[in-house]
């Protein structure tokens, strides 16, 4: 659809042009889904948790709750921005913004099906790599630009623990790339084709954990929410937010959830790949929905959406020191264990890295 | 090189986990605590104050309002004050109310401070589970008294009244229609005691669903293992109570230190911890609210083979029976006496402590012959915690602190009072 948009374009507009509202359109086309999702993934935080706890969650605005998310937008929307006085004032304005960006800009190289992605990036890995860890500077200076001693304790947690926790994640990256000998995602997400036995979570089982707990520290998302951490430093970093500064960095938090959710799937559950593999392909009716496609990442990184819920609902929150503990101590020994393990594994060249 | 200072934090007194209205002015280095400094008083009420321009038993409703989540126990500690010095005793079955309600209010604080504990360290699930049970808790007490939380139910002399032979029922309405509210009901049908009875039978699973969540979570058990280390000598020494002493090892419990109710007749026991940490102390606690269902259970049958008064006779200080008031001159003179004026206590003064689910709670009674008290002190446990304090926080983190004010289970209002 696109390419015959480009032609048609392409006969009125010089090629730069067009090119440009083709990216412009594939951008809007991520970034509105993305929002909505974003959206809704508060309301699914508020319901599901809800359940577990044996309440209701929102049920008042719209059927059923349905509307809450868009009511809570247009809440914020409408509410003014304080800024505290001595507080930096550029700085403070900046800060929500820098947080926001890089957690939409990694989306970039996120292939939603076979072909589905905007810039088929070659070094696609290091990309988010080196894009997700700008989000800790927008947290980081809104701590200080806001000249509150919550906020300046939140942002040197969040410091700390987001380039600990970048270590650990970084090395589990290194084993799925060696697995798939690329870093181009769509290329890993193929190195796991043929059904559900030749993803990476199997032979990566460890690494996936890894990966994703550290995916969790790094969104600063429960247990490891000590940049948050409610009942210590009030709200952290954001305390003196208001409307929609204060909403950015929800959209943030949530956008980067979502982004980790995702990522998770694509190298360690086989992204957009059934799991049946082709098998399934020939069945009447039903093929369509068992063969690959974009339902199944969705569904892959919905589980790990809901895991990030769950464990809200579930665990009490780590101290700073021991998050740390557990980033150096633990996380990053079993990384390199394990990279280590298979690198002999690919040198002797035994299964699966034939 | 650069001068390094102390870095100070004003933490609450509007902060989540400041458990009302904490004030704590925090030393810091880094993030390790040097000096903690709680400022109290934001909640002052003058309730002692109060109590001296009013006839006694108008004073029982402030009671209720010092520890606002075990209201029954601080009217237990001043209405025993109150009958010590007037030398009277409730009959057998107020006394078996009184335990059994003394219980349930134990039961009812231990919730909110484990949902709050919990929701301190960030298991905020438990919070939620600690109040659905609350709810059927402060039903009984609706039942009762007729009221939710404050109930003034105790009297000097007595009960105010009866257990009553009807639940409350839930209704159907806009967000609960008839088949949700058949469900609430379904336990409602009997009695108050046959709700209390289904209570006490539910009521372990619940404590054993709160256990999986937290006792050997291992997140809990680093956040709360080792944390405001109390020694059994220096809990001694800060006037520790209840649950904070016993977690350093001290099996002292007033419930069997010197009796008072019907707790020389129920069959319990005094769990005590080891190492004084705050892991332990929420062991005790968790064991305290095991044993307290015990407790209500031997009342309940008790109560069920025994009915008789509630109320002591003597109608010179309990107001007579209202079918009586309406038919009787001297009745009505005794109910007109009791509304205006109250009663006198006799020139001298009294304490009288209970076991409160905090600790020791106290009230000193000094009367000049008059139906207002001269003095009224109430030994608040909560006070004698906060003063701890600066010590059990020394060397520990910022978390920490939350960790400590949680497991000291403070609540305001007495602390304030």
């Amino acid at each position: 659809m696109m390419e015959s948009l480009a032609t048609f374009l392409n006969g009125y507009l010089p090629e730069g042009v067009t090119t440009l509202i083709v990216i412009m359109i594939k951008i809007v086309a991520i970034l509105l889904p993305l929002i909505l999702a974003v959206a809704y993934t508060t309301f699914a935080e508020r319901k599901i948790i809800g359940y577990m706890q044996v309440r209701m969650g929102p049920n008042r605005v719209g059927p059923k709750g349905w509307l809450q998310p868009i009511a809570d937008t247009l809440k914020l929307m409408f509410k003014e921005i304080i800024s505290p006085t001595k507080a930096s004032t550029i700085v403070f304005f900046v800060a929500p913004m820098l947080a926001l960006a890089p957690a939409l800009a990694a989306w970039v190289v996120i292939p939603f099906w076979d072909g589905g992605v905007l810039a088929d990036v070659n070094a696609g890995l290091l990309l988010i790599l080196a894009i997700t860890s700008l989000d800790v500077f927008g947290i980081i200076l809104a701590g200080w630009a806001s000249n509150s001693k919550y906020a300046i304790l939140s942002s040197l947690r969040v410091g700390a623990q987001m380039v600990s926790y970048e270590i650990a994640m970084g090395f589990a990256l290194v084993g799925v790339l060696m697995a798939a000998g690329s870093l181009n995602l769509s290329d890993i997400v193929r190195a796991q084709d043929g059904g559900i036995q030749n993803w990476f979570a199997w032979p990566l089982f460890g690494l996936l954990l890894v990966y994703f707990i550290s995916g969790v520290a790094e969104t600063n998302r429960a247990p490891f929410d000590v940049a948050e951490g409610e009942s210590e430093i009030v709200a952290g970093f954001h305390v003196e937010y208001s409307g929609m500064a204060f909403a950015l960095f929800f959209l943030a938090e949530y956008a980067s959830m979502i982004l980790i959710s995702t990522l998770t799937a694509l190298l360690f559950l086989g992204g957009w790949l059934s799991p049946f593999g082709d098998l399934l392909n020939d069945v009447p009716v039903l093929g369509f929905i068992l063969g690959d496609g974009f339902h199944w990442l969705f569904i892959k990184s919905f589980f790990f959406l809901f895991c990030y819920l769950w464990f809200r609902a579930t665990f009490p929150r780590y101290r700073y020191d021991q998050i740390m503990r557990l980033g150096w101590k633990i996380l990053i020994p079993v990384t390199l264990v394990w990279i280590f393990g298979e690198g002999v594994a690919i040198a002797l060249g035994w299964k699966p890295w034939l | 090189m650069a001068e390094i200072k102390n870095y100070t934090l004003n933490f609450g007194p509007a902060h989540p986990a400041a458990h009302g209205v904490l004030r704590l002015v925090l030393e810091m280095d880094g993030e390790v605590i040097q000096r903690a400094d709680p400022h109290i008083g934001l909640l002052h009420r003058g309730t002692e104050k109060l109590a001296e321009s009013k006839p006694y038993n108008q004073s029982i409703g402030y009671m209720d309002r010092l520890d606002y989540v075990s209201m029954m126990c601080n009217e237990h500690g001043y209405v025993l004050a109150l009958e010590k010095m007037l030398g009277i005793e409730a009959p057998i079955r107020a006394q078996y109310i009184r335990t059994m309600f003394d219980e349930i209010t134990r039961i009812l604080n231990h919730l909110l401070w484990i949902g709050a504990h919990a929701l301190d360290v960030g298991a905020m699930t438990m919070f939620l589970y600690a109040f659905r049970e609350r709810e059927d808790l402060m039903d009984i007490y609706e039942a009762v008294s007729g009221a939710r939380l404050h109930a003034t139910y105790y009297r000097p002399g007595g009960v105010y009244r009866d257990l009553p032979d009807t639940m409350p029922l839930h209704e159907v309405s806009r967000w609960t229609d008839e088949k949700e509210v058949k469900r609430l009901n379904a336990n409602r049908g009997g009695s108050v005691l046959d709700f209390i009875e289904d209570f006490t039978q539910r009521f372990p699973k619940y404590v054993d669903e709160y256990e999986t969540l937290l006792t050997d979570n291992r997140i809990w058990k680093q956040r709360l293992v080792d944390i405001g280390i109390v020694s059994p000598e220096r809990a001694l020494q800060l006037g520790l109570t209840g649950a904070m002493l016993r977690g350093s090892g001290i099996e002292w419990d007033l419930r069997k230190k010197q009796p008072y109710a019907m707790y020389d007749q129920v069959d319990f026991d005094i769990p005590v911890g080891t190492n004084g940490d705050s892991y332990d102390r929420y062991l005790v606690r968790i064991e305290e609210m095991r044993q307290s269902n015990n407790i209500i259970k031997q009342c309940v049958d008790w109560l069920r083979k025994n009915p008789g008064s509630v109320m002591h006779e003597d109608h010179k200080i309990t107001p007579p029976p209202r079918e009586k008031m309406k038919g009787d001159m001297e009745a009505l003179i005794h109910h007109f006496k009791l509304a205006t004026e109250g009663y006198c206590l006799p020139e001298g003064e009294a304490y009288a402590a209970i076991e409160h689910p905090k600790g020791e709670f106290g009230c000193y009674i000094v009367s000049d012959g008059a139906n207002k008290p001269y003095r009224l002190k109430v030994r608040a446990p909560g006070f004698a915690h906060m003063s701890a304090m600066d010590e059990l926080t020394k060397g520990h983190m910022l978390a920490d602190v939350v960790t400590i004010i949680g497991t000291m289970d403070i609540v305001f209002g007495e602390v304030d009072r």
